[in-house]
């Protein structure tokens, strides 16, 4: 499948940090036709099986995180409109003026995060806290009582879009687009004999501190991981710590990822003409890498990451050649992997 | 559904030509005329009164500035909208509708200082995922404008959200008061450039040189969490607005006064706007010609100039009934 198609598919089913369910069911979708077993543990983590039908064949494990940032209800006022806080870190900036979703077990109804009028705007340069923020869904207190609770889900409207070329925009490119390049990449090793088994795992709750992972990697204790993820791109006034869409997945270097794992990335990346970027993380990377390293005995861990612009904000832009691309880079490594003392000091 | 589609149209002021097209298809009259900077004047002949019924065609929206050399498109805005709604959110640029982001750097890139600013609009820019210059001029050309993209949504307690309700509450309410008959000499005319200072209905009421008009429009209402009760100007579902007077202009006061002896006897819910800030183009058509006796009945409009402004229903019912009683009103009655 092309990678916009997956994107678009991932990107419609809801998955806040702590219910995934729509997505991981998304994923199941699209992993099963590329993989023998597709289970679900106690958290809601999903992961998909392609084995080579090897014994004792060696164990790879490629993630990426399958929740977004989302609003939960955290009050109503007397105007009958619904306070809220943060599940994940948004950008408070990028809310006011923002369609959303409110999931009752009445059902889901559609509202606005209001603004106020800009003759009522005293200090025009300050900007609004979440705490000034309230969600409007066009009913009056007594009737907002009846269907909405403290502690319902709020999500963000903004949908996937398509723009110029091969960029893509979404509501959680981070890390929907890691996702893409995941099952991508199951369905490019379909055609070929592996000498490892390859559990492709969508993890849970990753933006609330790498909990999914957690779990994920200490049932599984693979022989060698890759984290999918995002980086800053570059945009107007970021070009530190940022890197240009298009240019080819983000290969980590330091002391979270596995310095010869990450060199045979490098390796097959120049044999097979994908171009890459180098990203220098001097310790946490912030990512499930982080978590998976440290599993069981230790897991030999690689992070790509994909260029992504405006992280955590209402929409973040990516580009489809770079998740394309790091799938194919992910594919031509399992195809190299032969496991034993590859990776050993 | 008419008002849906009005709302759908793009109009920024300066390029109403999507919106100008649609409502020249949705309307009748003796004589059609399009002007110089292209308002609409509708003229139902009629034996009495010279009456000037007028909305505004034109939104808020954006004009493309300028292009960096990574191929992000540089813009302003046209018309008054406040930084705070800017950001991420979905335009819509050009005659092929390019989709693009307004953007500004990622939170966890700014400074401490920077997250508790708004992004000045000269840092803001908007991503259309152009990979240079080049190709975001094979899509946009400098002077292009833009509009928010924002859907029409009915939710709630018969509320409705959309972008550029302020002013296609008013079209909406023209083209159906067109369907009707009148015994005065009849004026319906769909301006431009209001956003950008009430331009159109200048040269709209000097070529008509009305006796009467009446100017319907969406208007400020910010009944909402956070602001003081004597700050939300308009209640949303407390029914039609009128205007006693803003900044651009003060209305007839006995004018205002059968307005509202008119809704009481009809039964029709009417509010007085509670602030004396904004304008509407009564203030281009009172000032025209020797003057003109104004008034301005409005549906109220929480997050005015957003992708996301709400107005109710009943409101905007309100508003067609009440101008429908005015006209009608204006034919037996001299003020």
């Amino acid at each position: 499948m092309k990678i916009e198609e997956i994107l678009e598919k991932l990107d419609a089913p809801l998955g806040v940090s702590g219910s995934e369910e729509a997505v991981g069911s998304a994923v199941k979708d699209l992993l099963a036709p590329c993989c023998q077993t597709v289970t679900e543990d106690v958290l809601g983590n999903v992961t998909g099986w392609y084995r080579c039908g090897r014994e004792n064949a060696p164990v790879v494990m490629i993630e990426a995180h399958q929740d977004e940032l989302g609003l939960m209800v955290s009050g109503i006022t007397d105007e009958g409109s619904l306070l809220f806080c943060e599940i994940g870190g948004f950008d408070p900036k990028t809310l006011p003026g923002t369609e959303v979703t409110v999931h009752c077990e009445t059902g889901n109804y559609f509202g606005v995060i209001g603004a106020k009028p800009p003759h009522l705007v005293k200090d025009a340069a300050k900007a609004l806290a979440v705490e000034n923020m309230a969600v409007d869904i066009g009913f009056k207190k007594e009737q907002t009582e009846k269907i909405v609770r403290v502690g319902d889900i709020i999500t963000l409207n903004t949908g996937y879009t398509k723009l110029a070329g091969s960029a893509v925009a979404g509501r959680c490119i981070d890390d929907r687009g890691g996702l893409a390049a995941v099952i991508r990449t199951m369905e490019l090793i379909q055609k070929y004999r592996l000498s490892c088994d390859v559990a492709a795992v969508a993890t849970v709750q990753e933006e609330l501190g790498l909990r999914g992972a957690r779990t994920a990697a200490a049932q599984l204790v693979p022989d060698a991981a890759i984290a999918v993820d995002v980086c800053h791109g570059t945009s107007p006034g970021v070009s530190d710590n940022a890197f240009p869409l298009g240019k080819g997945p983000v290969v980590s270097v330091g002391p979270n990822l596995h310095p010869k794992l990450t060199r045979q990335l490098l390796d097959r990346a120049k044999e097979a003409g994908i171009e890459v970027q180098i990203d220098v993380d001097s310790g946490d990377t912030g990512t499930d890498a982080w978590e998976i390293q440290v599993a069981g005995a230790g897991v030999p861990t690689a992070l790509l990451s994909i260029p992504l612009r405006y992280m955590h904000a209402n929409y973040e832009v990516g580009d489809s050649r770079d998740i394309e691309n790091t799938a194919r880079l992910m594919a031509a490594w399992l195809l190299s992997y032969k496991g034993g003392d590859d990776l050993c000091f | 559904m008419l008002l849906k589609e009005l709302c759908q149209r793009s109009g920024p002021s300066g390029w109403e030509d999507d919106i100008r097209s649609f409502i020249l298809g949705q309307i009748k009259a003796d004589e059609i005329t399009v002007d110089t900077m292209g308002n609409i004047i509708a003229h139902k002949l009629g034996g009495g009164k010279k009456v000037m019924v007028a909305a505004h065609m034109d939104e808020v929206g954006f004009i493309v500035s300028g292009f960096t050399d990574e191929g992000f498109v540089r813009f302003k805005t046209v018309g008054g909208i406040l930084t705070t709604v800017l950001v991420s959110k979905k335009v819509l640029l050009g005659e092929k509708k390019v989709p693009g982001i307004i953007s500004a750097k990622a939170v966890h890139l700014q400074k401490r200082e920077e997250r508790e600013k708004l992004i000045p609009m000269s840092e803001l820019y908007i991503d259309i995922g152009a990979k240079n210059k080049e190709e975001a001029q094979n899509l946009l050309n400098l002077g292009d404008y833009g509009v928010f993209a924002g859907e029409y949504t009915e939710f709630g307690d018969g509320l409705v959200k959309s972008k550029a309700l302020d002013d296609r509450v008013g079209c909406a309410a023209l083209i159906e008061l067109m369907k009707n008959d009148y015994a005065n000499d009849m004026y319906f005319v769909f301006t431009v450039q209001e956003e950008v200072g009430l331009r159109g209905a200048i040269i709209a009421a000097n070529r008509i040189r009305p006796d009467y008009a009446l100017v319907i429009e969406g208007t400020t209402c910010s009944d909402v969490y956070g602001t003081k009760p004597h700050e939300t100007v308009t209640n949303l579902g407390g029914g039609a607005v009128m205007t006693a007077m803003d900044r651009a202009a003060v209305s007839d006061r006995r004018y205002f006064e059968m307005i509202k002896s008119l809704a009481e006897r009809e039964n029709i819910p009417l509010q007085i706007k509670r602030t004396s800030s904004g304008g509407t183009d009564a203030g281009s058509i009172q000032r025209s010609g020797g003057g003109v006796k104004t008034a301005v009945l409005a549906v109220p409009c929480r997050y005015i100039h957003s992708p996301v402004s709400v107005m109710s229903k009943s409101d905007f019912d309100s508003v067609c009934r009440l101008s429908a009683a005015v006209l009608k009103e204006l034919e037996r009655r001299e003020l």
